[in-house]
């Protein structure tokens, strides 16, 4: 390495992140194929009758509407050629037509989309808030009846069905305590705000629209607080054990000797220590949140991803279901792929390995 | 060496492992028997409609006139066996699955691995429910379903302890002395895949539970007129009103799931007191 230029050896100091961070965009656009192979089989190749299913009983018994549908379709060519033909739609924004509300699917999920994100997205903050605090407490006080009462709390919170506790806490607080709102994301006499993120919140202040922020954010209590409770419990436990393994480190105990202690010692040294492992849960815990919009938001009419899946599933609306996972799948890669970056950028050790 | 594991040691006894563990136990036992000792026909539609929680019927009547106590109770053993069987199951099929990818490594690694990425490139309720739904809904093709998004955290944890033993001195030294691949992961590898796999699979019973239980809420599980806990709940959305429809079903969920994940994770304490940190213990 002595004699190499000096332009090449600054290359090769920096090329590492570039590596690390095509290698995981290169694994991501794969899996992005796998995940459409996955949707294209289970919708194309399961056994029942997708044909039967898409046209309806009556058209379905009559040989020439099946012929013309099966030939409009392309589905009487090779598979391959039918999974081109999946995948150029897909790329032109064509996931079929929904069998339950006679509209292109993907019109319909880029409706639900703003409104399952907007959830998803303070239900994370507020699980990182609320499990960051109970998940340091209980590695600060390690062992004592704190620890053993915060571990209790999260299992509980892993146990609890989403879509119960939804129904449960709707009913309590809206019809029986009147506390808060109704379903949906705005009560019935405001309008929504005009749209620029989709978000009612942010869009609501954009417009200072006062009153219609205030409400949405009301309407959006009930259904974060019900999806943050799994999610609370996870990151607590993870994060419990990520500041218990930094909490014996030299360098926090290097900063105790310099006199810290308190807010300074905890933000500055510990949870900066400790925050990549939290951060990779981050990720595992957005997919639970997806998962668990699709069996909370029906119960608050929240129309969203959630309630589209929902319904769709239970009127056996097959395009409907396929769009939602393709959908799902595809945010789900993204925010992993995000959270890889992040690491990668935060973490030398990663992309140097 | 066989009597040691009747021995319970005293370390394995703590509060949290013992309630679980009677917990899990009694809705084991009710799950079994269940039928035979219930008040009313779980199925039989000539009670009240509707009629709140009373001395006569214990958690109140649903909709169609049939006791929600005689259902909660016979639906454990829908649900119950079903979780168990599922966690089998995935437990079987994934270690060996796994053990197979670590042991012989190159290509056959590399495509049981991608396969295990491409099943989590997806939250798991939503590719079970994706699968349930092409399949058609029906309790079974709902297992099949779960079973599909759950082996491949075996195969993962399977195949990196696999990996870190391969090459050991004593599992070399049993190659060396002629043992098959086959005799090599049983003789010499399996022991020490027990205990992770063990805690693993004790706290994903809880989660086949809500997993199961949330396809049938949707409408891709148990059918009616099956009493299975979550579409009981699913029920309970047409009447609001009447609250115990949905309550006692979400109980029996949160109290089996809460026994098995209390058991498990103090399972963890005893077979894995270093790291807890592992990836499959908490799922989505």
């Amino acid at each position: 390495m002595g004699n190499t230029p000096r332009a090449t050896r600054r290359y090769s100091a920096r090329s590492p992140l570039v590596g690390y961070l095509l290698r995981r965009l290169g694994t991501s656009v794969l899996l992005l194929f796998g995940v459409t192979i996955v949707t294209f089989a289970l919708a194309n190749l399961v056994p029942g009758d997708p044909i039967a299913a898409a046209l309806g009983e009556g058209a379905a018994s009559n040989p020439a509407t099946v012929e013309a549908y099966i030939k409009e379709r392309g589905l009487d060519q090779p598979l391959p050629v039918q999974y081109v033909n999946y995948i150029s739609g897909l790329f032109q924004g064509d996931m079929g037509i929904s069998l339950r509300t006679a509209q292109p699917v993907a019109s319909d999920l880029s409706k639900a989309v703003p409104a399952t994100v907007e959830i998803a997205l303070l239900a994370i903050v507020v699980s990182l808030g609320v499990g960051v605090a109970l998940g340091s407490l209980a590695a600060y006080r390690r062992g004592k009846i704190s620890d053993q009462l915060v571990r209790v709390f999260s299992l509980i919170g892993l146990s609890i069905p989403t879509f119960w506790m939804a129904l449960v806490s709707f009913n309590f607080f809206f019809l029986q305590l009147r506390i808060a709102p109704g379903s949906g994301r705005l009560s019935p006499a405001l309008a929504p705000p005009p749209t620029v993120t989709g978000f009612y919140t942010v869009d609501a202040l954009l417009a200072g629209q006062w009153v219609t922020f205030t409400d949405a954010l009301a309407h959006l209590m009930l259904p974060v607080f019900v999806l943050s409770l799994f999610t609370i419990g996870l990151l607590t436990r993870f994060v419990r054990t990520s500041v218990l393994e930094v909490l014996d480190a030299d360098y926090v105990r290097a900063g105790r000797a310099k006199g810290l202690s308190g807010p300074r010692l905890l933000f500055g040294y510990v949870l900066r220590g400790a925050s990549l492992p939290i951060l990779t849960i981050v990720g595992l815990a957005f997919g639970t949140l997806l998962s668990g919009t699709v069996l909370v938001e029906a119960v608050f009419a929240w129309p969203g991803l959630g309630s589209y899946a929902y319904n769709s599933a239970t009127s056996l609306d097959l395009p409907g279901v396929m769009g939602v996972g393709l959908v799902v799948g595809v945010v789900y890669l993204t925010i992993n792929f995000a959270v890889d970056l992040l690491y990668g950028v935060l973490d030398p050790r990663v992309r140097l390995a | 060496m066989r009597k040691r594991w009747l021995k319970i040691p005293a370390a394995w006894i703590t509060p949290l492992g013992v309630i679980g563990a009677v917990i899990a136990v009694a809705w084991v036992g009710i799950a079994f028997t269940a039928r035979l000792w219930v008040p009313f026909d779980p199925l039989a539609q000539d009670l009240p409609r509707l009629q709140a929680p009373g001395i006569d019927t214990l958690m109140g009547t649903d909709a169609l006139g049939r006791d929600i106590f005689s259902r909660l109770m016979t639906g454990a053993g829908v649900t119950i066996p079903l979780a168990l069987m599922l966690v089998v199951m995935s437990l079987l099929v994934g270690t060996l699955i796994g053990a197979i990818a670590g042991y012989f490594g190159k290509w056959v690694d590399e495509l049981l691995m991608r396969l295990t990425d491409l099943v989590m490139a997806f939250p798991t309720v939503i590719l079970a429910m994706v699968v349930a739904a092409a399949l058609g809904p029906s309790l079974f093709n709902a297992v099949i379903a779960a079973f599909v998004v759950s082996w491949p955290q075996y195969a993962r944890m399977t195949r990196s302890i696999v990996l870190g033993l391969r090459t050991q001195n004593y599992v070399m030294a049993g190659r060396l002395m002629g043992f098959s691949p086959f005799k090599t992961l049983r003789v010499d590898i399996a022991p020490n895949v027990v205990g992770p796999i063990l805690v693993l699979a004790s706290l994903d019973v809880g989660t086949a539970i809500l997993l199961l239980s949330g396809l049938s809420f949707l409408g891709l599980g148990a059918q009616p007129p099956t009493p299975e806990w979550g579409s009981m709940i699913s029920a309970a959305i047409q009447n609001f009103d009447s609250w115990w429809i949905g309550l006692f079903p979400g109980l029996a969920i949160l109290t089996v799931v809460m026994a098995f994940n209390f058991v498990g994770d103090s399972l963890r304490d005893i077979f894995d007191p270093t790291s807890q940190v592992s990836r499959a213990g908490a799922r989505s």
